[in-house]
């Protein structure tokens, strides 16, 4: 006689709320972090947070749109890498350190 | 195998597409041709972005008058729409690529710079932008909006001589970036709670749908961060702040095509999106949208009244911009009445006041691009009459004085705001243009009424005057013939869904 034994099944909820934490982690530390390179993290992570959202609610939908999506955002992720790290490397040529705070010649 | 047999990609309508792949033919040439070919003659590459974005103004304008018995079509499985909105904002979108090569021609002119780098720039970013204002799938309006956004990163940080220029292009990217996050995860959400990520497909699936509380919880919240998305990109406040700091700092021709495309595109994307995708849920962005447009045309105009930095103070002017077109957004989202037609009419002039006022500004910017204070202006009208007298008319239209374009454009948001019983707004934003006033009367007054500080000897780029001259005489044009842009405008209509 065999014990059944209630295994919790995960769903897409659950990739939801995850996603939402992983969202909530990159924009925080989007805003409390001073190292340009680390902001800069933050937003790959906001946008792969996005990216579980959206294959979660692709299957949630059972539509493919959701799951095609994800590629797109890869590549534009990676296109921006690119991008900042250029930015980042033509200003730290000019200077040894940087963090966001040193960045202040522009306000008003 | 098996699977890949059954599957048939969309046709792909080229004649449809021919602006976007002029631009792109362009910009391939510009970085193919200019790499292999060192010494191009004096302004090929200006001349070879300006005659693609002609050709694209071409294509469009041939559209538009072909699109007079049809409202328009979705095309690319529904990923694309070809519409007299669309066509209209990309014929805006063109005219300012042409102005601004023959800005940036000067300005690399003038610093023994010259190379195909920032047209190819220019014109990608270009595509961007007409990708954004005819996308009618919001992952291929994402794709659109990075493909300007990324290619304004590095306009913005080109300069590498000028420390604040890079230091602009970092801000702009950090806070465009996490803009862009924003805006993604509200397409998300949408697709989620929709079931699309079309936007007439997100139409169709909310004007049949049942309410059900789960799944309007993802749409109100995706709502919501695709505003916070685009409000950042159309610089409307809340989301502002990077605008000041990155208009100052990049090069002036930069900020004039990043002022004027950069925010007809996302406009023009912000509007599909509500109009046509959200339609059924107007009353619930409606509210959002007032606040932001009540907001940003005070902020504009108030904090613009401080600044001492010519680029600066135009910055802030453009962010009051946005608001009187958030104005007439919100007009729109009644849906009755000339919401659409007004926002497109304040738009196309906005582009033209704004390549205007930036190209005077370039002109006085010295080699190093940096003399933009408000002290660099003092006393023009004594040492170039001209100048100073166009940069009066231009700045007199931003004011919305009459028998200039501004007042058109500013009268006609207003209109439709009091048609639609939208008086709080309509008052408002009346006020804010008398606060507004202050900024563009105060250069006018240190041009004309001040004595010179520096004797230096200016010299204007003939391709500058160009830009001035076409600046000045669509404001006058447009100020005293209003009806001639009205009535293109109320037709610019989004295609049937």
């Amino acid at each position: 006689m065999s014990v059944m034994v209630s295994v919790i099944q995960p769903t897409e909820s659950w990739y939801l709320i995850l996603s939402a934490v992983l969202f909530g982690i990159g924009t925080v530390g989007v805003m409390v972090r001073r190292n340009p390179l680390i902001m800069f993290m933050c937003i790959e992570l906001m946008l792969n947070a996005v990216n579980l959202s959206f294959v979660a609610l692709a299957s949630e939908v059972a539509d493919i749109d959701g799951q095609v999506a994800v590629f797109f955002v890869l590549v534009v992720a990676a296109a921006e890498v690119v991008v900042g790290l250029g930015i980042i490397v033509s200003i730290m040529r000019r200077r040894t350190t940087l963090t966001v705070d040193d960045m202040s010649g522009l306000k008003g | 195998m098996v699977l890949a047999a059954g599957l048939v990609g969309p046709s792909i309508p080229w004649v449809e597409l021919i602006p976007i792949l002029s631009l792109l033919g362009g910009a391939c040439f510009l970085l193919l041709v200019g790499s292999l070919v060192p010494n191009w003659p004096r302004r090929g590459y200006a001349w070879v972005t300006g005659v693609s974005a002609v050709v694209a103004i071409v294509a469009n304008a041939i559209k538009w008058n072909n699109l007079y018995y049809n409202k328009g079509a979705l095309f690319l499985a529904d990923a694309i729409s070809i519409d007299r909105f669309s066509v209209l904002a990309s014929i805006a979108i063109c005219l300012a690529l042409v102005m601004s090569a023959l800005l940036v021609s000067a300005y690399l002119l003038r610093m023994n710079a010259d190379g195909p780098e920032l047209y190819a720039l220019l014109l990608t970013a270009g595509i961007g932008a007409l990708v954004m204002v005819s996308a009618n799938d919001l992952i291929v309006l994402f794709l659109g909006l990075e493909t300007l956004s990324l290619s304004l990163y590095l306009l913005a940080a080109s300069n590498r001589d000028r420390e604040e220029s890079q230091e602009s292009g970092l801000k702009y990217f950090i806070l465009g970036g996490f803009s862009s996050a924003f805006f993604l995860y509200g397409v998300a959400l949408i697709f989620g709670s929709t079931g699309s990520t079309k936007i007439s497909g997100i139409s169709e699936a909310l004007s049949g749908n049942i309410s059900v509380l789960r799944t309007d919880a993802l749409l109100l919240v995706g709502i919501g961060m695709l505003l916070v998305g685009l409000g950042f990109k159309v610089s409307a406040a809340p989301f502002h702040i990077w605008t000041p700091d990155v208009y100052e700092g990049a090069p002036t021709p930069v900020t004039a095509f990043m002022a004027s495309v950069g925010k007809v595109a996302a406009f023009a994307a912000l509007m599909r999106v509500l109009m046509v995708g959200l339609e059924q849920r107007a009353d619930d962005w409606r509210p959002v949208v007032w606040a932001l447009a009540l907001l940003t045309v005070f902020v504009g105009s108030i904090l613009a009244v401080v600044q001492t930095n010519v680029k600066r103070m135009l910055a802030y002017s453009s962010i009051s911009h946005a608001g009187f077109i958030l104005v007439g957004v919100e007009a729109a989202g009644h849906m009755s009445g000339d919401g659409i037609a007004s926002s497109m009419n304040y738009l196309a002039i906005y582009t033209v006041l704004v390549m205007g006022s930036f190209a005077i500004v370039l002109a006085m910017s010295g080699n190093s691009d940096g003399e933009t204070n408000l002290s660099d202006f003092k006393g023009l009208a004594k040492r170039r009459p001209a100048l100073a007298l166009a940069f009066t008319v231009l700045l007199f239209a931003q004011a919305g004085v009459p028998l200039t374009a501004g007042f058109v454009a500013k009268f006609a948001v207003i209109k439709s705001a009091v048609e639609v019983d939208s008086y709080v707004l309509a008052v408002a934003a009346m006020v804010a243009a008398v606060i507004g006033a202050y900024l563009y009367l105060r250069i006018a007054v240190s041009m004309w009424l001040e004595e010179p500080v520096s004797e230096n000897e200016i010299s204007v780029d003939p391709a500058v005057v160009v830009v001035i001259a076409l600046a000045v005489v669509a404001t006058l044009v447009v100020g005293l013939f209003p009806e001639l842009l009205l009535q293109a405008t109320r037709l610019a209509r989004f295609a049937p869904r």
